[in-house]
């Protein structure tokens, strides 16, 4: 067993983020990787999937001069390379191949046992990532064994599914992508959706990322938010990257020939069931994306920008059918698969920490966790809306490793939202 | 919105009800609920139920008193009208959930009401209830509801309100949604 003061887990954006934020401090650490640094870029995404954000948006600590366009979205080969070359610059501390097995606390911090040699810590940090499985919802049961299913984590590319209708099951940006994806493919997609919240690409001729980068909205503080639980189970935006900048809302998926239903709420022997909240859910979406472009245009206004780009404007309305489909006969509708992307969740089946709420989330506040010395980054809405993003990772390592830094000098450190951020 | 935000006044009381949400975030046992009525057949198409008692927060509650609804059909179905049918109750309790729920949010939002009126219609073939047609179902073909509403709020607001009166209302799960009913005889 060896000792270190602190240990991270997972070689991804985040971990590194917080292993150069430490080594600045002077803490000395170790990164254990399970796989190669960025492995969940690396063998857990489809083909086709690019970054959602601009290559300009991928501000890390140290990262330095990075060339190639500011302005496109990397597909997973080029993020891959990417963190790889961010992990030698920073020369980080990784140890690859190295599966966490089991973390407990002892007296004096925490024993990390893993497949390899083990580690005694005094300081903890959990960057393992948000989506490490599916999150699908319990009604998979009731499918009949006739019909195919998938999720975005087994999932790569059209090619691998029967032909035949699919029913793509949730409108976040991983369900919208894929819909897009396999209705061009040449099979009939149904795509059932709960509430979403739609997004342009491009607005006022820049990237929606660029507008809330510059109006402030993605570095809103998690303090300064009514309902964080609520905030932190928003879906995604209906985004993709893709060097034709498109939008794919649910209308422009209609237009593609998608068929839109509500959510799915009931299987009943080979009858799908939606919910009839089809309407609100995309009423609810249109108002969401008024208030976010209202918010748009008045920092656009109140920083001298209207003359400089494009003109304000609104989007049409979601269109919903006048009667969507209630009930769908599985026998009768030619689907063969059902793909759920229906969101991801972390696994934690390796932390004997008491440290989990009633719904198996890890109880923290701004990712610092109720155990002392034990750190999380990288989850949704963690301090600040950019969190789960690349670009989000610096600010919450340098804030954490402040009071991780705190910690290990016996500071008193006192409650997270009031610290300075 | 030249409202004084203190001034908001709907007769709502947010504080309790957020207190009441912080209460059973703490304790979800309480927030198990069970709802009742009692309906008994007075004759021809005529019942009346009563509703009284009911259980949460973890012990028998009882309403103030007693309340008495009649349902019945109109004299075209060969009925005595005593009664609205239980079909329109539905639609009372759909239309009346949504209004309540988008007075606690205008409350809470502060956005003071002046006037909200809701017009709710459900289209029924009614050749499903009469077993005509087995391919038309029993219930509503649709449901439709209509909000005239004078607040102090843009009507941006206004919309959000009455979206988001949907997306917490009881009865507008328990008619977009499918609920497992069991019916049994003692």
């Amino acid at each position: 067993m060896r000792n270190i003061t602190t240990v991270i887990i997972g070689a991804g954006h985040a971990g590194l983020a917080m292993s150069r934020c430490l080594a600045e401090r002077s803490i000395d650490h170790v990164v254990l990787e399970r796989g190669e640094v960025g492995n969940t870029w690396r063998t857990e995404r489809w083909d086709s999937l690019r970054l959602l954000t601009p290559n300009w948006q991928r501000r890390l600590p140290g990262l330095g001069e990075e060339g190639g366009d500011p302005d496109g979205y990397a597909t997973m080969a080029e993020t891959v390379a990417f963190i790889d070359r961010y992990a030698e610059r920073i020369a980080a501390p990784v140890e690859t191949g190295t599966n966490v097995v089991s973390v407990r606390r002892t007296e004096t911090g925490y024993l990390v046992v893993t497949d390899r040699v083990d580690w005694h810590c005094k300081t903890l940090v959990i960057a393992t990532g948000a989506c490490n499985l599916p999150s699908v919802p319990r009604l998979v049961n009731a499918l009949p064994g006739t019909i195919d299913t998938v999720t975005p984590l087994g999932y790569r590319n059209p090619d691998q599914l029967r032909d035949g209708g699919v029913l793509v099951v949730g409108a976040a940006a991983s369900g919208v992508q894929l819909a897009n994806e396999i209705q061009r493919s040449g099979r009939q997609v149904t795509l059932s959706t709960g509430e979403h919240i739609r997004a342009p690409r491009m607005y006022r001729g820049r990237d929606i990322q660029w507008w809330m980068d510059a109006a402030g909205v993605l570095d809103q503080h998690y303090s300064q938010v009514d309902d964080i639980e609520r905030a932190r189970r928003v879906p995604s935006l209906q985004l993709v990257g893709s060097p034709e900048r498109e939008t794919i809302d649910l209308n422009a998926l209609q237009e593609t020939g998608v068929k839109v239903v509500g959510r799915l709420v009931g299987i009943n022997d080979t009858k799908l069931q939606f919910s009839g909240s089809l309407r609100n859910h995309c009423a609810l979406s249109d108002l969401k994306l008024g208030r976010l472009l209202d918010t748009i245009d008045a920092w656009a206004t109140m920083n001298g920008l209207d003359g400089e780009v494009g003109e304000p404007h609104r989007l049409p309305p979601t269109k919903v059918d006048e009667n969507p489909a209630l009930a769908l006969d599985l026998a009768s509708s030619g689907i063969q698969t059902v793909l759920w992307a229906t969101g991801y969740r972390p696994d934690y089946s390796w932390l004997h920490v008491p440290v989990f709420d009633r719904k198996g989330g890890l109880r923290h506040d701004g990712g610092v966790v109720d155990a002392p010395g034990l750190y999380v980054l990288g989850l949704q809405f963690l301090r600040r809306r950019k969190s789960a993003l690349i670009d989000g990772a610096g600010d919450d390592a340098n804030a954490l490793s402040n009071h991780l830094s705190a910690f290990l000098d016996g500071v008193a450190v006192p409650p997270e939202q009031r610290l300075a951020s | 919105m030249t409202v004084n935000m203190e001034s908001v006044d709907n007769g709502v009381n947010v504080e309790a009800l957020i207190g009441a949400r912080e209460a059973l975030t703490a304790t979800p046992e309480g927030a198990q609920f069970e709802w009742r009525a009692s309906c008994a057949w007075v004759r021809g198409t005529h019942t009346q139920s009563s509703v009284e008692s009911f259980f949460g927060l973890g012990e028998e509650q009882k309403h103030k008193k007693k309340f008495v609804y009649d349902a019945d059909h109109p004299e075209l179905f060969a009925s005595e009208d005593n009664g609205v049918t239980p079909a329109e109750i539905a639609l009372v309790a759909l239309a009346s959930c949504l209004t309540a729920g988008m007075a606690a949010i205008a409350q809470h939002r502060k956005i003071q009401l002046r006037s909200v009126v809701a017009e709710i219609s459900g289209t029924m073939d009614i050749q499903g209830i009469l077993g005509i047609d087995s391919d038309v179902r029993n219930g509503f073909q649709a449901i439709r509801v209509n909000y005239k509403i004078d607040a102090d709020a843009s009507p941006d607001e206004i919309k959000a309100l009455v979206a988001q009166a949907q997306k917490r209302s009881a009865v507008f799960d328990v008619i977009t949604n499918p609920t497992n009913v069991i019916v049994e005889v003692a």
